[in-house]
């Protein structure tokens, strides 16, 4: 009874002791950090960034770019935090960058919803947030200072013209087109499929089916092969990401059909990943728009405007290139715009970052 | 005989919770001082463990109570996906308030309680199996209400979400501002049910017989002890628990989306396996568990302030930490045996 006494009581003590501790520390650190603030204020700038987890290519080429530029040589200080897939991890790092203060917060969120109160943390503590890739659904947009990301519906515009002018060069009579879209709901599934379906009605396609692929292989194969057997007039495949692209050629090949220039028919991919570009160069894959990973350019641009007292545009694109078999068009014009047409080779992979 | 044993066992126990709770004070001053100059030091920084972790707490509570019993429930994560789901969906889809959300969230805890419990404890079904199955059930039913993201506008419930309740003390920022530490009802909520589930743990007679039959179920059905009704009303107050603290995730998180709070479920065992509960049952305190939950907390944040280490480091940390804890349960335990 009397150790457990004793226990009770230390336990009580410590934790007293504690909470007393984290006060006065608390305080004297403060006016230490107070001190030193101005001068490491103009030197360095800290930057705390939030990403969604490490789950794809796309995503650690993402975080690997953030890195690059925000390195040590160039002036900042990066604080990186792997949300492991998880919202609440992400609320938890940015309370924690609040603390720390960070001079700027980057946030690629793992759901678009769910983030008032913790930016209304930051914006109270006076920490302008970036968010990157996903959009955030927030009550007041004045709860972030700008977006970075990629312009999907622009992606899907410059892969149907691209479509346009080549079917032209080739003298393609007719074009039978389907579409394995996306993760119905997904931005990259709306803006890609926007696109197409624009692009169908302006050119006078006949868009024969849509369905979703769920951007994996095993789902675009599956989907392919019906869509295989219900038509047998297809000669452009619309895939709204690389995988489904996968997926769709194994469909194609199994059925007896051939893919590519010659073949019977050809597949247009997102993404432009790794894999996605080896088979661009082979033919298989005839057209692949970029969903371009590195943000960390435009995030500095973003922040070295803020710095400056500018105010940043709210929503930015990134720069995306279009890869492509061959070299039958050199560049397409969307909405008054030219877009610049890769020829894919060897050394175009093996310059690239993913 | 038995009382001896009794005595033992609480003084083995009480030994893993002053460790439990040393380990904290050392890692929580620990990185005061090699992160004070990133903020570790403020008052702030201590209450947003907290914050963060307000839901767990609850839910790590309900944990404890099973785990005293013996019994263990895996379903807790699942539940509050369903319970930050069927709110979201109550609210912003059919337009009832938030009074009626609440209402609604403690009754699929109590559901779920009630349901799991009545198999536990009459139909003597492994709590293991019994929990999956209201897993996977809670994480079905939430995908059936909705496969989309649902984000919590209502204005009742925002409010509360958003109320920061002001604190005497503070910091100053590097501009020199005086910075109110703060906390959000959330943690008002957590704290009580932490006092409460301690009373009731330490001095009731429901209290008591958790204990007993998690200790020896035959001998404590010899005394007279009603064993089944005993474990129905601790997987009753568990469901209720989870119910609570789903909620208080949803006030902190503002959204209901299927893959919430996975694996939330694994942290709440690992909290109360820190705390000092033992899996066999019989041993535990609310109070470990409370510190169980901070050295979760606390890890997580050492390891953001860093800022180099790879997130993962928590995970390998904290099963580190679940390892030596285990091994300290079973030093103990065998050196009862040897008296």
């Amino acid at each position: 009874m009397k150790k457990r006494l004793l226990a009770a009581f230390m336990c009580v003590a410590m934790s007293a002791a504690l909470v007393a501790g984290c006060g006065s520390k608390g305080n004297t650190s403060d006016t230490e950090t107070k001190d030193t603030g101005s001068d490491s204020e103009s030197s360095v700038i800290t930057v705390g960034f939030s990403q969604v987890g490490a789950e794809s290519d796309w995503r650690t080429a993402n975080s690997q770019s953030m890195k690059n530029t925000f390195s040590k040589e160039n002036g900042y200080d990066l604080i990186f935090d792997d949300a492991q897939q998880k919202q609440e991890n992400q609320i938890t790092a940015i309370r924690n960058f609040i603390q720390q203060e960070v001079d700027y917060i980057v946030l690629a969120p793992v759901t678009e919803t769910g983030w008032d109160t913790v930016l209304q943390e930051a914006k109270d503590a006076d920490i302008p947030v970036i968010i990157v890739d996903r959009m955030v659904d927030v009550s007041d947009d004045d709860l972030f200072t700008a977006w970075v990301g990629s312009d999907f519906e622009l992606e899907g515009k410059k892969a149907c013209a691209w479509l346009n002018d080549y079917a032209e060069a080739k003298g393609m009579k007719e074009i039978n087109i389907v579409d394995i879209q996306g993760t119905i709901g997904a931005s990259a599934q709306i803006g890609r499929t926007k696109g197409l379906e624009d692009a169908v009605k302006e050119y006078g396609w006949n868009l024969l089916a849509s369905q979703s692929g769920e951007f994996t292989q095993a789902k675009g194969q599956e989907v392919m092969e019906s869509m295989l057997k219900q038509y047998d007039n297809i000669n452009v495949v619309y895939c709204e990401n690389d995988n489904e692209a996968f997926g769709a050629i194994d469909a194609i090949e199994a059925a007896g059909k051939t893919v590519g220039p010659d073949g019977d028919i050809l597949v247009m991919s997102f993404d432009s990943t790794n894999a996605g570009l080896t088979d661009t160069l082979s033919g298989k894959i005839i057209l692949n728009t970029e969903c371009n990973p590195l943000h960390g350019p435009r995030v500095e641009e973003i922040i070295q405007k803020l710095k400056a007292g500018e105010a940043p545009d709210k929503l930015a694109y990134v720069d995306e290139g279009i890869f492509s078999y061959g070299a039958d068009v050199a560049s397409v014009t969307v909405d008054g715009k030219d877009y610049a047409v890769t020829e894919v080779t060897e050394d175009v992979i093996s310059e690239r970052a993913y | 005989m038995n009382k001896l044993k009794n005595r033992t066992k609480l003084n083995g126990s009480s030994y893993l919770l002053m460790i439990t709770v040393l380990l904290f004070i050392v890692m929580y001053a620990a990185g005061m001082i090699a992160f004070s100059g990133k903020g570790f030091a403020k008052p702030q920084m201590f209450l947003n463990l907290f914050i963060s972790n307000a839901g767990l707490l609850v839910i790590a509570m309900g944990q404890t109570i099973v785990m005293i019993t013996a019994g263990i429930d895996i379903s807790v994560g699942s539940v509050t996906a369903l319970v930050c789901m069927a709110v979201a969906n109550q609210m912003e889809n059919h337009g009832a308030n938030a009074y009626v959300a609440v209402a609604m969230a403690l009754g699929i805890g109590l559901a779920f309680g009630l349901v799991q419990g009545f198999l536990v404890a009459y139909l003597d079904i492994q709590p293991f199996i019994v929990t999956l199955a209201g897993m996977f059930f809670g994480r079905g039913m939430t995908s059936m209400i909705s496969t989309e993201m649902i984000s919590i506008k209502n204005e009742t419930f925002l409010k509360w979400a958003n109320y920061k309740i002001y604190l005497p003390i503070g910091s100053y920022s590097k501009r020199g501002n005086f910075l109110p530490a703060y906390i959000y009802p959330t943690v008002v909520i957590a704290l009580i049910v932490l006092v409460v589930i301690i009373i009731v743990m330490k001095y009731t007679k429901f209290g008591r017989s958790v204990y007993a039959i998690g200790g020896n179920a035959q001998s404590a059905m010899m005394m007279g002890l009603n064993v089944r009704k005993t474990k129905l009303k601790a997987y009753l107050l568990d469901g209720f628990l989870a119910g609570v603290g789903g909620f208080l995730f949803c006030l902190n998180s503002c959204s209901g989306f299927v893959e919430q709070a996975k694996g939330l479920e694994m942290d709440a065992i690992s909290s109360a396996v820190i705390g000092g509960t033992l899996l066999s049952g019989g041993v535990g305190a609310p109070f470990g568990t409370l510190f169980g939950v901070l050295i979760k907390g606390t890890i997580s944040s050492l390891i953001t302030t860093q800022g180099t280490l790879s997130s993962w480091w928590v995970r390998i940390t904290l099963s580190a930490l679940l390892c030596f804890f285990i091994v300290l349960q079973s030093v103990f335990a065998s050196m009862k045996k040897k008296k």
